[in-house]
Order: C-alpha cells, then structure tokens, then sequence
C-alpha cells in the first residue's frame, strides 16, 4: 500500500488506481482515473457508485473538469521531474477557479520535501511522496516560511503576508 | 533606499536556513547532483568551468555603501578579492567554495541581500534605470515598482519553476538605460491623461539564440493591476511555453507562434477571470514603497563651470564620465570598471571598500550599479566632482572612457563559464591595446561593443553597435560580427557582415570597420547613425578589405 502525507499526516491510500491490481475488489472502490481515460469514458463514469479521482497530466487543462469537480473526491497533479512546473498552475485553478474541496494531490517522482511548501500554497494538501523521502523532514519542510508575499492558498505556518487579493 | 521590514528580514533569513540544509544535505549525500541543481541555481549557484559561480542580486541596481562595503569583505574573504558586476545589474563571484555559500548568503541577508532566483527557470532579479530618481527625461522613479516586483517575484509559488528563466525590467524614461526591450517583459512607465501612473507593457522580447524584441501587449496597465497583470502573462506563459525543447522556451517563443493578438487575448482573458486570487496593489502599499525612495536632501546649489580651467584629462573625465542631474549644482559621476588593461565589469574588494566610503562622503552613502557594467554616483555636488575625479583616479576607476568603443559590455567567456565557445576577456584586452590612444576614441565618439562568449548573449552582442560572438570552430576561438544593433530607446538587432574572424584578428578587424565610418560620416554623425543612412554593406566591405588581399 502507498503511503500518502495527506493534510500532516501518513496514511496508508485507501484510494485504487486504475488498473491497479489486488486489494479488496468487493464493490466500487474509491478508484483514480488518468485523465484521458475519464474523458473518453466519461458517462460509464459518471455512473460510478463509489469514489472518483482523477489525475491530470502536466499538459492537461484544470478547466476540463469543471463540468464533473462536484462529483470528484479526489484530483491528483504530476510532477515527474522537479522542472516541471504545471501543476502548480493547474492546483491554484482547481482551488480557485473550480473551487475544488477535495483532496487534491501531488503525485510522481519529484514529490519531496523542497517542493512542499510551494505545493501547499498552491493548495495541494496531500502528497504522495517520492520513495527514500522521511516523514518528518517532510512535515518539517510544510512550515519551511512564516511569512509569503503573495495571496496563494494559505497555509498555517505563515503568520505574515505582504500583498492581498484585491478587495 | 529601501528598508526590509521583519517581513522581508525573516523571509531571508528562512531562505538561508533552507539553502544551508539542502547544501548540507548535498554534501551528505542525501540530494543528487540533479536535485541540488535546481535547488543551488534558484540560489544564485552554478557550478562553472574551474568552481562554482555565485550570482548575487543588486535589485534594479541600488546598493547602499555598508552593501557594497559587505561585497568587498565577502569577495575577500570567500572568494580571490574581487567581483564581476553583470549586465543584469548582478555581482558574480567566481571562485566561492560551494560548502562556503550558506555562510555567504547568511553574510548577505545581514545588509539585507540575497542571492535569491539570480539562476534557474524562475523570475529573476529585476532591472531598472541607472539613471532613475535623477535622470532629466524621466516619467516617474521605476525602483518602487521594481522593489514591490521583486517582493512579488519572491518565491512565488506557482511561477518557481517556470519553462525557463524570466527576466522583467522596468525604465521610466525613454531612453531606455534598462534595455527593457530584450526583455522577457519591459515595463515603461506613462501618465494617462488624468497623470495616473501606469505602464507601457512589452512582452517577448530578449536575446540567446533567438533574438526579438519586445512586443507591446498593453498601451496603458493601470498601477493598481500591475501585480496582477503581471501574474497573468506568467500564468499563459506557465502553462503554454513549450517545455520539450530548451531553446525554444522563453516566453518570446510562444508570444511568436501565437502572434501578439492572439497572446494578448489569453493574458487578457486569465486576467479577468483571476480577479478572485490575483494580488492586488493598493494605494498605501505603494506609497510605504515610495517613502524609501524620497530624493536625498539635496543642497540648494547653482550649476557650476567646474571644468574651466582643470586640466585635460578631467576636462575628459568630466565630459565623458559624468551625466546631467535634474538637480542644479548637482552631476552623476561614473566609476567606470573598464580600464584598459582589466575584464570588463571586474572590481576589486579594495576599489569596492573605498568607492563605499567615497559614496558616504559625496552621493549619499548610494551607489548604482549599470547595464554596461560600471557603477555611478548618483548625486555628487559639483564641487566635489574634482576631488572625486582625483580620488577615483588613485583608485583606478577614472578611466575617461564612457560611453566610446572600450567602455564594452563582455560575459566572462571560456576563462570561467562552462557555457562558453570561445574567451571574451583576451579580446577585449585586444580591444583596449588597438584603442589606447584616447583622442583616437573620442574622434570615433558614441560606440557600443557588446561581446558574447556564446549565443546565450549574456553580453547582448545583438544589440551592440557592434556585436562580437565567440563561436567554435573546429577547437579554435573565432569571432562573428554583427553591426547596427542597438538598445537605449530605438531598438534593433545587428547584422551579420560575414564569415567570422579569428582571435587574433578582431581587434584589427574593428579598427577597419570603424574607420569606413570615419571616412563615411557626415558632421556630428555617430557611428550608429552611419550605418544606419549607408548600411552594413560598406562596413562589410572594410572590414574584410585586408582579408580578401591576402587571400
């Protein structure tokens, strides 16, 4: 089972993805789908009793999901490598614009303690963390700043911030 | 100048703490050579040709005399002695030891420094205006805007790690000291009718490979929405620029294939609909901002004939290296960093302690550092022009050359950066030995040489008068020229004039193309202005003369 840090703490995934095999296949299991599979099957799941995630790719539109956010649990984003930097764009627009309530997670190979603080702030509160990474560097690593300059997410550790949405 | 605040001492000070953890992380182990480097780069680090290269930022080019009295000690005690001040208005280090930077940037954030996003694909440290506070034709000061960017810019979370590196300069006058139009965005500050402040938006522009410049995106960005409008060109950028190809990037790729109308419709578009969690800018942050950059308390003086009767040469130092100021009795005095016989742009820690404490004595404890790699004293009473000439002078730092053909722009070239194809600081000794005689520079008057060690362009070489490329030839060091190129208000890309020249003949080949323009020229022309009414295509023709003989 994958360990995921989801909002400060480490948890065994109750979440399946798709194709994955083993586990208790009784009922829906709460299942994450890659994006292009969902589109193009997308009444099959819309239909689907249990718990539906989906996981962008990096080229994939947050926007795309705005027909079906309210039916999602769970939105992943990819960061295959540590340059990549789409995800970023696409957490705060599922945040903000999808207004998304769910979990939404950051997944892949560059998923480690320097990046979690710019991911928290752009509203990713769950982290599948990459193999090798320490539990308690990585909580240490989402309090990293008390204080930011921009209006992004916010996040507990930050006790200051210079600039704010505009009112 | 401007003052951190606990808010921007505390966001340093983390910063350090975090950089000196992956370091020690690094050094254990615990961080691959890949990991480290995305991290080190956003921290100013590279590693170079003979140790790595650390790149501080000068915010839009300001430093106070107790910061570059710091400069001085951490260049001597980390480093050889000495800096080299970049085009970007950057100190780079050349020799620091890697287990040293944490200890450095700590160094740093005591005068309230960083070497924060100076590398790597994030936004990097914001230009301005030598000039901005004193120049005579200027719109309003930029370093405000500048000073609230770069707060903005600091460690944004959704644009840290952006397809490439992202470079914003801001001018308030038209004639573009900032070179802001080869930049990623140029911003120019206006007065809409009512004498609102705002900003003349450019986009795409910059050099490397691909040279183009900026595209105007917006005629008029009220002040309020700069942040805002700001974060909406990085959002289109963030998730259309192409990341498969490094060379084709920057955001002046993607204004190009989708055409300026069509990228100022989505910037357009993101930017209404980010109303919700874009930052805006209210009217008492920018004036907190505004207050730290009052005009100094100037003297009530008169403009004063302080060259009458001095000797030539600070008759030529008076004429050369200093400007106007918008305040009687007052003048901008030059430290130039292009002494014949030294790296273009290079300072000791010795030259950088005494033009602190000069700058305490006679500009207000304030130094500027410029695109073209010297410093300035903004504001020196008239009066003390002469004794500042003579106190530079002892210091090396007089050499009456601004703004002639040895006051050129150069990248450290193959002697440091791994990047580089051929070595720039051997040519322009060259340069400076073919153009020692004075009298000779101020005949050929106004010209900018700008030197690349490679087509990444640190050096600007398509923007020079005349631009030098260091290419590689079958392991030899040759040199492609360009002419016509220029910033500074009416931009344009130089031309090639033909197949490149060897080492050993640049010098000798500039020589020949300066002199068509001396046969060339009209009364009171400059070299610019020349090729612009005849073309390249005499120049070519000079410039090869010789060659074509021999062969």
């Amino acid at each position: 089972m994958r360990r995921i840090l989801r909002r400060r703490e480490v948890v065994e995934d109750d979440w399946r993805l798709a194709g994955e095999e083993g586990g208790d296949d009784a009922g829906s299991p709460a299942l994450i789908l890659p994006f292009a599979e969902f589109r193009t099957h997308i009444a099959k799941w819309r239909a689907y009793p249990g718990r539906l995630g989906v996981r962008l790719s990096p080229a994939d539109a947050a926007e795309d999901l705005a027909e079906d956010i309210q039916r999602l649990s769970l939105v992943a984003a990819e960061f295959p490598t540590p340059g990549e930097g789409r995800g970023y764009t696409q957490g705060r627009l599922l945040r903000s614009r999808l207004q998304f309530k769910g979990e939404l997670r950051a997944v892949g190979a560059a998923v480690k303690q320097d990046l979690l603080f710019i991911l928290a702030r752009c509203g990713f509160d769950s982290f599948e963390l990459a193999a090798g990474q320490k539990v308690e560097e990585a909580l240490r690593a989402l309090d990293r700043y008390s204080v930011a300059y921009q209006p992004a997410e916010p996040v507990p550790s930050i006790r200051q911030q210079r600039y704010s949405v505009a009112g | 100048m401007y003052q951190y605040d606990q808010l921007d001492q505390a966001f340093v000070d983390q910063r350090v703490s975090e950089f000196r953890d992956q370091t020690r992380r690094f050094l254990a182990g615990e961080l691959s050579e890949d990991e480290f480097k995305l991290l080190r780069l956003r921290n100013g680090l590279y590693i170079q040709r003979h140790a790595p290269m650390l790149r501080i930022a000068i915010p839009y080019g300001l430093l106070a005399s107790r910061q570059l009295r710091k400069l001085g000690e951490i260049a001597r005690r980390y480093d050889r002695s000495f800096g080299h001040f970049t085009t970007r208005q950057n100190l780079q280090l050349n020799w620091p030891k890697l287990e040293d930077v944490p200890d450095i940037l700590e160094q740093l954030a005591t005068v309230q420094m960083h070497a924060i996003q100076t590398s790597g694909n994030c936004i990097r440290n914001v230009t301005a205006d030598h000039m901005a506070g004193i120049a005579e034709d200027e719109v309003d000061d930029p370093r405000p805007y500048c000073e609230i960017i770069r707060q903005w810019a600091n460690l944004h979370p959704e644009f840290t790690y952006l397809p490439r590196k992202f470079k914003i300069a801001v001018t308030g006058s038209p004639a573009d000291r900032a070179a802001s139009e080869v930049h990623d965005i140029g911003l120019h500050l206006r007065r809409d009718k009512q004498g609102n402040i705002g900003f003349q938006v450019l986009v795409g522009g910059g050099l490397g490979r691909t040279p183009i410049i900026g595209q105007v995106i917006r005629e008029f960005l009220p002040l309020p929405d700069l942040l805002s409008y700001l974060d909406a060109i990085l959002r289109v950028y963030n998730r259309y620029g192409r990341r498969d190809n490094i060379h084709k990037a920057r955001i002046k790729i993607l204004v190009k294939s989708l055409g300026i109308a069509r990228f100022r419709d989505q910037v357009e578009t993101e930017w209404q609909a980010a109303r919700d969690i874009a930052p805006g800018l209210e009217a008492s942050q920018v004036e907190r901002v505004r207050s730290f950059f009052q005009p100094p308390a100037y003297e009530s003086l008169q403009n004063i004939d302080v060259a009458a009767g001095r000797e030539p040469q600070f008759q030529a130092w008076y004429r050369y290296n200093t400007r106007p100021h918008r305040v009687a009795g007052y003048r901008a005095a030059f430290v130039s960093l292009k002494a014949h016989g030294q790296n273009p742009g290079d300072m000791s820690s010795g030259q950088m302690e005494a033009v602190a404490a000069l700058a305490d004595r006679v500009s207000f404890g304030l130094i500027r550092v410029t695109h073209s790699q010297n410093l300035l004293l903004g504001d020196v009473r008239q009066s003390d022009l002469y004794a500042v000439w003579q106190e530079l002078r002892g210091l090396g730092l007089a050499m009456p050359n601004i703004g002639t053909l040895t006051d050129m722009i150069a990248c450290p070239g193959l002697d440091f950066c791994s990047l580089a194809n051929a070595g720039t600081l051997n040519v322009a000794k060259q340069i400076q030995e073919q153009f020692d005689d004075l009298d000779y520079l101020y005949d050929l008057g106004d010209i900018e040489i700008k030197m690349s060690g490679c087509m990444n362009a640190c050096g600007h070489h398509h923007v020079g008068h005349i631009g030098i490329l260091g290419v590689d030839k079958h392991g030899e060091e040759w040199y492609q020229i360009t002419l016509g190129g220029s910033v500074n208000g009416f931009t344009a890309l130089g031309e090639v004039i033909g197949p490149s020249v060897p080492q050993a003949e640049v010098a000798s080949t500039i020589e020949r193309i300066v002199e068509v323009y001396r046969a060339e020229r009209e009364d009171g022309e400059r070299f610019i202005e020349t090729i612009r009414r005849i073309g390249v295509k005499p120049f070519k023709e000079g410039a090869y003369a010789t060659h074509s003989q021999a062969a």
